[in-house]
């Protein structure tokens, strides 16, 4: 591969544990390592979204729509933020000219619920209440879009993992189930997953989400986005697992197994499984964009996350209007964060894939 | 009461006009803390009638037909899912051939070992009982090898593991399917001796799989010879060896090169061995016999009993024996 630095055995007088060999040969892709630090970066921040986010998701500025972006800056020893003022028109602002308060840190401002439980008040940073902080500008309702953006991400990133772990669950243990008994089940089993994979995704997403209620609390509608998507996604992965454990059943091991009276259920769920994770680690790691996007086209379409609650997604609808675009090209933050988080899931998968193939080093 | 007794043993793979017969009439016994040996070529159903003790092939595509397997008077043939898993591990455990293939790659082998404990002796699935078994096995240092991945370690101590697996549960039987073909020859003494020695201290019957005739005379008590499916001779192992009664056991001992003897080719049974579901009519040795006579070929011989405790499968054995 681009770099070729032997691996050094000599450093320790074990072997490596594979683990340990994966890790080693993922370290020296540096384009996934990236890709993995931009994640980490992301969903450490999705995590204290409340507490980075100046002002919560639902606070509206009525005397700021469409106010462009304000960027802090140095003055001496403090960072200060600018006042702006409207201008007559449409949704015209100007800096004031030397006029400026300082930004603080750790400040107390709109009450918000750390990691959904503990209530709070305390900010990361903030500023006074006439010189507004809205690092990303507002949207047409004068909410903070950098706000919006962190909140939406606490969807928008834990929805990809959650729906791989539902889907991919499913996938392992339907695909599992399919390829160790083979025969009629198999049969059966496969000619479904084909079933589902015929139908273009878009349309059944759609009328899926038809067949629950309109009116539902925005954890429900979350809820409803998983099982939508997974409900889509685990036939391709059953598929795979399927021919994966074809092969592996026929493997000693698993007489062994049988021989030592181990169930046919456990037998598949932890001899058989665990093999395939290399694998199914790396495909994890490259479906999650699409569970990204998959919310990200329900909440565009508007059956998805319901405003004011923020997601990436619907954060986007308000970016449809090409007039929007050409005079408020802040809204579409959304879209740039939603490139780097597919981008960077791709390249950590890609890494991943490497890395687990035990033939490159 | 014999610990097993199998009787008349028929099992084909497939069904109705696609059936193969791959065990044809086998019967044998072993007694308590007894060791049997299988002897055949590859394919003659050795490996089949053994995995069926335990009904480890898969039905379908195999298809019992007749006879009964009885471990301890039960028969297994009749058995549910459930009591198959007691008996599986239970009473009769397993040791394949390639041990590398035998452990799960994924695992540590201590957490393997502790899994054999937890499905028949929950009671006793910790770390110390581990490293008692790994002890009873001869593996050095077993307090860091149950940290050990499979490949971390060599053949030899992977049989080893895998023995611990099959003992945990302190079977009555031990099966053991060709053991030591995957290692080379000093390992091989070391497993056998290991296998003797275990069999002494616990008091468990062995049911040997082997090509090797050599292996034979060192551990069997009695060996069963199979051909194309059949047991052609039942024969306590010493007589055996000295004095091989069926044409193809002799042909067989004949195979076996000798340390001394200027001969510079490998005497071979001429011929080939005779495909599944293309057996010759009559006797399935017929073809390839130096005895045979045309009536060899009208009706399958059957298994007579021509000495006390010597079984053949060959009605002219008697009169080979004079000349």
């Amino acid at each position: 591969m681009e770099n070729s630095a032997p691996i050094s055995i000599t450093e320790s007088q074990k072997p490596l544990s594979p683990w340990r060999l994966f890790w080693l040969r993922l370290k020296r892709r540096r384009i996934a390592m990236l890709g993995g630090v931009i994640l980490i970066f992301l969903y450490s921040v999705m995590l204290f979204a409340g507490f980075v986010a100046p002002y919560t998701y639902s606070r509206q500025d009525r005397d700021r729509f469409f106010h462009p972006p304000i960027w802090p800056r140095p003055s001496g020893f403090h960072i200060v933020v600018p006042r702006y003022e409207q201008l007559p028109g449409d949704f015209v602002y100007r800096e004031v000219p030397n006029d400026t308060k300082p930004l603080h840190f750790f400040v107390r401002g709109d009450q918000y619920k750390l990691f959904g439980l503990i209530p709070a008040t305390v900010h990361l940073f903030g500023s006074d209440d006439n010189y507004p902080l809205y690092l990303l500008g507002t949207d047409q309702f004068g909410r903070d879009v950098f706000s919006r953006l962190l909140y939406g991400s606490e969807i928008s990133l834990s929805i990809g993992v959650v729906g791989i772990l539902l889907s991919f669950a499913l996938g392992m243990i339907i695909g599992g189930i399919s390829g160790y008994f083979s025969g009629v089940t198999d049969t059966v089993i496969m000619r479904f997953c084909e079933l589902i994979m015929s139908i273009p995704a878009l349309y059944l997403i759609i009328s899926l989400r038809a067949t629950f209620p309109p009116d539902m609390s925005s954890s429900q509608v979350y809820a409803m986005i998983v099982v939508i998507l997974s409900f889509i996604g685990w036939a391709s992965m059953a598929r795979v697992i399927r021919g994966m454990t074809l092969s592996l059943r026929e493997q000693q091991f698993v007489l062994a197994a049988r021989s030592l009276g181990q169930s046919n259920f456990k037998i598949i769920v932890r001899h058989i499984l665990p093999n395939t994770l290399s694998y199914v680690i790396v495909a994890a790691t490259l479906s999650v964009p699409y569970y990204i996007l998959g919310e990200v086209v329900l909440s565009f379409l508007g059956v998805g996350i319901q405003e004011p609650q923020a997601s990436w997604g619907n954060m986007l609808t308000a970016a449809e209007d090409i007039q929007y675009l050409q005079n408020y090209p802040w809204l579409l933050a959304p879209s740039a964060a939603i490139f780097v988080t597919v981008l960077a899931f791709n390249f950590l998968g890609d890494g991943l894939r490497d890395a687990a193939d035990t033939k490159s080093l | 009461m014999n610990l097993l007794e199998i009787k008349n043993l028929k099992m084909d793979f497939g069904k109705n006009a696609e059936a193969l017969r791959a065990i044809d009439d086998v019967s044998f016994t072993i007694g308590t803390g007894e060791t049997v040996c299988l002897v055949g070529e590859s394919g003659c159903g050795k490996t089949v009638t053994a995995l069926s003790i335990a009904r480890l092939v898969p039905t379908p595509p195999a298809n019992y037909v007749g006879g009964e397997i009885l471990l301890n008077g039960r028969d297994t043939l009749k058995m549910s899912v459930r009591e198959l898993q007691q008996i599986r591990g239970g009473v009769v455990s397993y040791v394949f051939q390639d041990p590398g293939a035998s452990l799960n790659p994924v695992f540590r082998i201590g957490n393997q070992i502790k899994e054999s404990l937890k499905l028949h002796k929950p009671e006793k699935a910790n770390d110390a009982e581990v490293i008692r078994l790994l002890k009873l096995v001869g593996i050095p240092a077993p307090e860091s090898r149950i940290k050990n991945y499979p490949f971390e370690m060599s053949g030899g101590m992977q049989q080893r593991v895998m023995i611990a697996m099959a003992l945990a549960s302190e079977p009555k039987l031990l099966v053991a399917d060709e053991p030591t073909t995957a290692l080379d020859v000093t390992i091989q003494a070391q497993i056998l001796d290991l296998l003797s020695e275990l069999k002494q201290r616990l008091g468990m019957a062995i049911l040997l799989i082997t090509h090797n005739l050599g292996i034979v005379g060192d551990m069997a008590d009695r060996v069963a010879v199979m051909y194309a499916g059949q047991i052609v001779e039942l024969s306590p192992a010493r007589e055996l060896l000295r004095r091989p009664l069926h044409p193809y056991t002799r042909a067989l001992m004949n195979s076996v090169p000798k340390l001394r003897g200027d001969a510079d080719r490998l005497s071979a049974i001429p011929g080939n061995v005779p495909r599944i579901g293309n057996f010759p009519p009559g006797c399935r040795f017929a073809p390839r016999c130096p005895i045979a006579r045309p009536e060899c070929s009208e009706k399958i011989p059957e298994l007579l009993e021509v000495e006390p405790g010597r079984f053949v499968r060959c009605p002219y054995a008697k009169e080979l024996n004079i000349n």
